[in-house]
């Protein structure tokens, strides 16, 4: 197994999973917040914030990418401060790689979880509430479980598309073996130089099993988390 | 523990104006959609914040706009019994019943055990609430309530959404839950039969403001609060004298005799009595060789007119007694306030569902 792939191919794939993984993790926080605010708070700027949300599902991935390089590249001012005070660089690292696969997945998981939350019953939240539950406490132990297969369902469908987020990638962090060479952008790079469709076409079946295993392992998860909201 | 109720509030196109104490008992508020049941039970719960209002329960306030004092819902410490139940649908019977001992303060917690005992839901604990029926669901709903600890609880028309056999089976667990847990209980309905049944007081509202409040059998014999309707009836107290042999219980209503076929109480027991309007003939005198049993001699103390009908307040021994009649015939009989007539009430006409427990006695205690 380990000679199937080479030390370049592995490199890439390991990158990708922690890639993925990172931005999934980091951006649902965000995302329970974002769709939170969208599926159930009226405020101004609610048609600003929804458009802003979704503007990475509709913008060529290369604009998108060249826009977080303004802003998160070194010379960017979010970038630039974020280095001064945590040391935190995007530019040409890992993290840049995480931070555009988030962006771009983002739209999906708030969907995903916008939905779910749209359908809980408030009444149920106003029960918990008669019955001396903090706000806190409500979304906790009656909101969180009750989207739980919405959340699921979009973690899983931003770690699927992190796993296959290119343009941005490669416009924001390059592709350098090692460091920001995911999965499509070495596959990119392998059908560059001749002779590189075997190896390419190795790290295609590779995503296609990856892809496969996340679609399958989110549709038993949700189908479990449903059941259990269900009752039965 | 007494409740008063004291709140203006405008919602443009309809305002409340209205301030009432409620005493220990069920309190049942009464009245048709818009007359401002449901802004009384929300602003109590602290689901609204009306214009101008002072709610207390006991000695806590939980509302009082002069003082600036609002009690976040969740504080209140009310258990509200919803239309619809309400379960948490991912949570099992037990862990519904559990979730509001999590937050209640030590002290204030509720004896588990008994309450389930009380409801009947001891081998429902394990399922989940889809699996419930109707009534059964209401029944842990009303149970999760209780659990809570509650200072006072709160039911949003509970039985309006079962059918009349889900019915029959709650009212029974509401009348226990009266007599022997002592929780105050602020009850919206508009059925007079449930009313009948449970209410220890009655608060009339119409349009936003008290229209009447007084104690149950005063205030369904009352033809304002009874309105037109078929339903409309009085309610009186009795007590068991004996089962005679040939099917046929005797009651004594304040000495009055009473029949009814034989009911499964012990003697000496005191059952609530609903007597429909539409089942009270009037007769002058005494009438002779008919095959109804109960015959009470009564005054009348006032009719009231709706379209055809006329509704006659009796005032008997046992308590007023409504009676519906057509307009014909209260000028054939020539009733009028202060007129001498005989209710009769033909025995078979009692419902089972009708026939209350016991209704609570100051001097027995629980």
């Amino acid at each position: 197994m380990t000679d199937w792939l080479g030390p370049a191919e592995w490199d890439a794939l390991r990158l990708s999973l922690r890639v993925s993984a990172v931005a999934t993790l980091a951006s649902l926080p965000l995302a329970l917040l974002v769709a939170h605010a969208l599926a159930r708070w009226r405020f101004p700027g609610h048609g600003l914030l929804n458009g802003l949300v979704h503007l990475p599902l509709v913008l060529p991935p290369v604009v998108t990418g060249y826009l977080l390089l303004l802003t998160f590249g070194r010379r960017g001012w979010v970038g630039q401060t974020l280095d001064e005070w945590f040391s935190l660089v995007f530019a040409f690292r890992w993290t840049g790689a995480a931070l555009a696969a988030a962006v771009m997945a983002f739209p999906l998981m708030v969907r995903a979880i916008r939905l779910s939350v749209e359908a809980v019953d408030p009444r149920l939240e106003a029960a918990a509430g008669s019955l001396g539950a903090s706000r806190p406490w409500v979304w906790l132990t009656i909101t969180l479980p009750l989207i739980a297969p919405g959340v699921i369902a979009g973690a899983v469908l931003a770690f699927a598309k992190a796993m296959g987020e290119f343009g941005a990638t490669i416009t924001f962090v390059s592709n350098i073996p090692g460091q920001t060479q995911t999965l499509p952008s070495a596959i990119y790079s392998f059908l560059q130089v001749p002779g590189g469709e075997t190896q390419a076409g190795r790290l295609v079946l590779v995503s296609v099993a990856v892809a496969m295993t996340a679609l399958v392992l989110s549709e038993w998860l949700a189908r479990r988390a449903a059941r259990r909201v269900a009752g039965r | 523990m007494s409740v008063s109720v004291a709140l203006r509030h405008d919602f443009g196109s309809f305002s409340a104006d209205l301030a009432f104490e409620a005493q220990p008992g069920v309190t049942v508020l009464f009245g048709p959609s818009g007359s401002g049941k449901s802004t009384v039970l929300n602003a109590v719960a602290g689901l609204l914040r009306p214009g101008e209002a002072r709610i207390a329960v006991g000695d806590t306030v939980l509302t009082d706009t002069a003082r600036g004092i609002f009690v976040a819902p969740h504080r209140r410490r009310l258990g509200i019994i919803f239309q619809d139940g309400r379960l948490f649908p991912h949570l099992s019977v037990r862990q519904n019943l559990r979730y509001g001992r999590w937050f209640a303060p030590q002290g204030t917690r509720a004896p588990e055990a008994a309450i389930i005992e009380m409801l009947g839901i001891g081998a429902l604990l394990d399922r989940a609430p889809a699996t419930l029926s109707g009534g059964e669901r209401q029944r842990v709903a009303i149970g999760r309530a209780l659990l809570s600890g509650p200072r006072l609880i709160l039911a949003d028309e509970p039985l309006s959404a079962l059918d009349e056999d889900r019915k029959a089976e709650i009212l029974p667990y509401l009348e226990r839950l009266r007599d022997e847990l002592r929780v105050p209980m602020l009850y919206v309905s508009h059925a007079p039969a449930e009313v009948a049944r449970i209410a220890t007081t009655v608060v009339r509202l119409e349009r936003g403001r008290v229209a009447g409040i007084g104690p149950a059998a005063e205030m369904l014999a009352d033809p304002a609060t009874a309105g037109p309707g078929r339903e409309a009836g009085a309610v009186i107290v009795a007590r068991i004298v004996a089962h005679h042999p040939d099917g046929v219980t005797e009651l004594s209503a304040s000495g009055l005799p009473l029949f009814l076929p034989t009911l499964t109480a012990m003697p000496g027991a005191r059952l609530r009595l609903r007597i429909a309007a539409a089942d009270v003939m009037l007769a002058r005198g005494r009438p002779e060789g008919i095959s109804a049993l109960n015959l009470l001699p009564g005054t009348v103390e006032t009719l009231r007119e709706t379209g055809d009908v006329v509704l006659v307040r009796l005032a008997t021994t046992a308590g007023p007694i409504l009676s519906r009649v057509t307009r014909r015939s209260v000028r054939q009989l020539g009733i009028a306030p202060g007129a001498a007539l005989t209710a009769i009430v033909k025995s078979l006409s009692h419902a089972p569902e009708d026939v209350g427990t016991p209704t609570p006695e100051k001097e027995t205690k629980p």
